[in-house]
Parts: structure tokens; C-alpha cells; sequence
């Protein structure tokens, strides 16, 4: 077995390009939104930390322990959310980060994917 | 000939291609698979024999009564319990563990204890939260050694005048580790409280015995032991049951009922409220036959040569954790590992990639993944089918791991 045989499955070129090197990955002090919830399901922990200016949101990050597929999900959304105002960081969806992450996500995993949307509303006080 | 040379062309869907590699199914701790002979047992029933048992003044209902009653027979010889009252049908071990729960829990008042332990499955803790939350009752549990087995010290410590049950898997669905049953139970009696074994890891492999055991309850699944899902077995001494109140009303579990009252029915039916899967119990009788014509011990002895296989070629990759008791120690089927730097379900998905099929998260035992300090693990088990090749397979696979994603 290769190591691109065995990379195949869910794990997209995105997906293993953000799980290794993480662009957003990181502690924000001062943050003014944080959030962090699990998923009961895998144990994957995801904690959201947003910089707010005004109505916009000026920074993210996110720290965790999480599968690769979460990591590199949050890692997408932090760079999504960046720039836009709470309103509209309150519309990005899993369609979005699926687009991004260009990966064959079974029902099983897309709780995976779909973990930083739910801390993301938590962080901004919305309801999803 | 080797055990599963004579056992995999029984097993119809190991003929399955997953991911463009053959079947490499090592989660029989979750669910195993089944012979032909337990679809066919199932299917012969619906086809032929099926109508409602134990009222039915018919031919069918007749049938349907007597086979669903030997299959009860041969689970009281299975597992060696005294008498076939001790036998209630049940809709797994969740629902047995549950039931006893809700039954002894009416019995229990405040400030009686509940003994479980840290390395207990779900099943065996949250009834038992539920139960003592609702009498103020108190639950405890014994801890784990470093080595993967139970503080046998503290167990003794734990265990006062107000324990009324003591309740612990016969083996753990992650460590693997072995617990002294018998040792247990006899201690429980002493104190005069109940015992309740959760035996969903052991009955697929292990020769089992309720008089040497000397447990007053023990639960498994017959999903877990090559038969169906939705139907379990709850042993039961038969002294216990019959002062037991049952737990849970319906049809079936009565002699006579009034709008104010109701008279049970004789043991077992006085726990088994409602219609039962009848074809699942037929088709639990067809997996007993299965195992007993291998014989247990043969079983038990090749699920151990291949859990020491995985056990010694895992620990020797870098990188690669192993959980629970060494090789050299007596285990169940399981082995709980990790991959460094890797999440349980990555692991568990690259290696579906390969058409191997593992479990990975916490196996419904957080309180044991917090003490083993991890968010959860991979884990692969093993049944009568799995071959040395299969593990080599598998070995194969998580040596590359590392270098996957």
C-alpha cells in the first residue's frame, strides 16, 4: 500500500494540506467572540476565537483536537469569516466549506465539517 | 485445519469488495457478521412458521411457540444456566442492563450504593446514574490500574453495608482486560448485594458457565455472537427473579389483570412484556449451534492467537499506542490502539480506504477514555472469520499510516 493509496477516502488535497499546515491554527488574545463546543459522536473539540471591529470580524482563529476533516474545516471557516460582518459570517454554510475542502463527505463525517458552523453561531451569539 | 479456513465461506458477505479491496472486517465487538445459517434460520421462520407465540390456538402459532422456546433451551445449555426459567429474551444488553436497573432501582432507598466500575461501557453506567438519581441513591466506582485491570484493593474498600449491586462488564470492550468474575460475584454476596455482569464481550468468545460464575445476572447480545440484532439475553437467578417485582408491564408478562391490579405471569415471561423477535431468537439458536460446533474452546483459542498477533505487531510500529493488559495476559478479542499525531477516525477512515473495517472514538466508555487520558482510540476485534492474514493486512496498512495525510 502507498501512501496515496491510503490517502484516499474523504481526504481531499485540501483537506491534507490544512490539516498539515494550518493557516489559522492559533491562539487570538483579545478575542472578543469565543466559543468551543464537541461532538459527542467522535470527541472532536473545536474552539473559535474572533476578533470583532464594529460589525466586522477582523480576525479568527481556532484551536482543538480534532480529525483532520474538523481541523482543516475550522481552518477554512476562519479564513471565510474573516472580513465579513457578523451577518454574513452568520450565512456561511457547510455548502460553503465543502466547496473549499473539494471532498466526498459521507453523512457519518459530516458532523465533522459541520462542528465549526455551530461554534461559529455560539461565538457571534446567533442561533443556527 | 485453521478456524477460519473452515469458517469464512460460511459468511456470505465477506465476499464483499469495499473500496476495491476484499472485506476486512475487525469490528466484531460492535456487531460480528453471520453464518448462512442464521439468515436462513430467519428466513425459513417468516417464510414458514411465523404467527404470534404462546396464545395462538393455531398450527403456526403452535410452531412458532415450541421453536421459540428451544431456542430459549439452547441458550440455557449455552451457557450453562440451571434452569430455562433463568432465560429471559430482551432486546440486547443496553435493554438487560436497563431492565435490571429500572427493577432493582424501585427497590433501592437513600443512601444505598451502586458499585460499577471505570472501565464499564455505557450501558452499564447510565442506568445506573438514572436508578440511583431518582431514590438518592449513591453510585460508586472501582478504579483502574495503570496496567489496564481493576484496583481489586479498592474494589474490596468500596464495597460496604449499603452496596445493594454491583455491576461490571466480564470483559472490557476496550482494554480487552479479563475481570475476575466469580471472585467478584462471590465478594457482591457476601455483601449482600446483587450481582450483574455485562457479558456482551464475552459470550461471543468465551465458553461460558452461570453456576461456576455464581452471578445473579448476566446480560449479552446476540448480535455481538454471529446472531441478529434486536435481541438479547438476560440470565437471571432464578431465587433473585422470583422476588423480583418485574419492571416493565405489557401482554405476556401476566396471568390475570384487573383495571387495578394484575397477577404475573411464572418466570420467564413475567420479564418479557410484549411480543418477542421470534425470528431473532431462532436466529441466536442457529448462531449457538454455529459456535458449539466449532466448540468454544477452539474459538476462544483462535481469537487469542490472532489478538496476540495484532497486539505484538502494533506495539513494535513507531509511533503506534496499544491499550489495556500485555500480550502475555488473558484478554479478550479486542486491541484499542493509536496513531501519533493521527485522530481515531482518521485512522479508522484511511484504513477503510483499504477495505478494512475498524472502530474508532471513545466505545461508548468515555469516563474509561478520560482515565486513559485520550479522546478516544482506534480498535480492531476479532471473530470465528478473521484470519492471521487479515491482521498482517491490517499491520500492513497502520505501519503507513504515519505518512497518509
Amino acid at each position: 500500500m502507498s501512501a496515496t493509496q491510503a490517502a484516499r477516502g474523504p481526504y481531499s488535497d485540501v483537506i491534507r494540506e490544512r490539516w498539515r499546515r494550518p493557516r489559522f491554527r492559533g491562539e487570538l488574545p483579545g478575542a472578543g467572540a469565543v466559543a468551543e463546543d464537541v461532538n459527542p459522536l467522535c470527541g472532536d473539540r473545536v474552539r473559535l476565537m474572533l476578533a470583532l471591529e464594529g460589525e466586522r470580524v477582523s480576525a479568527a482563529r481556532f484551536v482543538g483536537d480534532s480529525c483532520a476533516i474538523c481541523a482543516a474545516s475550522a481552518d477554512v471557516l476562519a479564513e471565510l469569516v474573516v472580513g465579513r460582518s457578523r451577518a454574513e459570517a452568520l450565512r456561511v454554510g457547510a455548502a460553503d466549506l465543502l466547496a473549499v475542502l473539494q471532498a466526498d463527505i459521507r453523512p457519518t463525517r459530516m458532523r465533522c465539517v459541520t462542528l465549526p458552523l455551530s461554534v461559529l453561531a455560539t461565538a457571534l451569539n446567533g442561533k443556527r | 485445519m485453521r478456524l477460519d479456513e473452515l469458517t469464512r465461506p460460511d459468511f456470505p458477505i465477506l465476499e464483499r469488495v469495499v473500496n476495491g479491496h476484499p472485506l476486512v472486517y475487525l469490528d466484531s465487538a460492535a456487531s460480528s457478521q453471520r453464518p448462512r445459517t442464521v439468515i436462513e434460520a430467519m428466513s425459513q421462520y417468516y417464510a414458514r412458521s411465523h404467527a404470534n407465540v404462546h396464545r395462538s390456538i393455531h398450527t403456526l402459532g403452535e410452531e412458532a411457540t415450541e421453536l421459540y422456546e428451544a431456542a430459549r433451551d439452547r441458550v440455557q445449555r449455552f451457557i450453562s444456566a440451571q434452569h430455562r426459567e433463568e432465560v429471559i429474551f430482551t432486546r440486547g444488553t443496553t435493554d438487560g442492563l436497563s431492565l435490571l436497573a429500572e427493577t432493582i432501582g424501585r427497590t433501592l432507598r437513600a443512601g444505598d450504593e451502586v458499585l460499577i466500575t471505570e472501565l464499564e461501557h455505557h450501558s452499564n453506567i447510565v442506568p445506573w446514574q438514572l436508578a440511583t438519581r431518582d431514590r438518592g441513591a449513591v453510585l460508586k466506582a472501582v478504579p483502574l490500574g495503570d496496567d489496564g485491570t481493576l484496583d481489586l484493593g479498592a474494589f474490596e474498600r468500596l464495597i460496604t453495608r449499603r452496596t445493594r449491586v454491583v455491576a461490571f462488564a466480564h470483559v472490557s470492550n476496550v482494554l480487552g482486560t479479563i475481570n475476575p468474575v466469580a471472585r467478584m460475584c462471590a465478594r457482591a454476596r457476601q455483601a449482600g448485594a446483587f450481582s450483574v455482569v455485562d457479558g456482551a464481550q464475552a459470550a461471543p468468545h468465551l465458553s461460558l458457565d452461570m453456576c461456576a460464575l455464581d452471578c445473579d445476572f448476566y446480560a449479552f447480545s446476540a448480535h455481538k455472537m454471529l446472531g441478529p440484532t434486536g435481541l438479547g439475553v438476560l440470565y437471571g437467578r432464578r431465587k433473585v427473579l422470583e422476588a423480583l417485582e418485574p419492571g416493565r408491564g405489557g401482554s405476556e408478562m401476566i396471568k390475570e389483570v384487573w383495571i387495578d391490579r394484575a397477577q404475573w405471569n411464572d418466570l420467564p415471561w413475567r420479564f418479557e412484556p410484549g411480543t418477542p423477535p421470534i425470528a431473532e431468537a431462532l436466529g441466536l439458536s442457529a448462531a449457538i449451534e454455529y459456535l458449539e460446533k466449532l466448540g468454544m474452546d477452539a474459538v476462544a483459542e483462535h481469537e487469542r492467537a490472532l489478538t496476540r498477533q495484532t497486539l505484538e505487531g502494533l506495539a513494535a510500529i513507531p509511533g503506534v499506542r496499544v491499550y489495556g493488559p500485555p500480550a502475555s495476559e488473558a484478554r479478550g478479542a479486542v486491541v484499542a490502539f493509536s496513531v501519533e499525531g493521527l485522530h481515531p477516525h482518521d485512522v479508522a477512515a484511511l484504513l477503510d480506504a483499504e477495505g478494512i473495517a475498524v472502530r474508532a472514538g471513545h466505545h461508548c466508555a468515555m469516563p474509561l477514555m478520560r482515565r486513559l487520558g485520550v479522546v478516544g482510540t482506534s480498535r480492531a476485534s476479532f471473530s470465528v472469520f478473521n484470519s492471521p492474514e487479515e491482521v498482517r493486512h491490517l499491520l500492513a496498512a497502520v505501519g503507513e499510516l504515519r505518512t497518509a495525510l
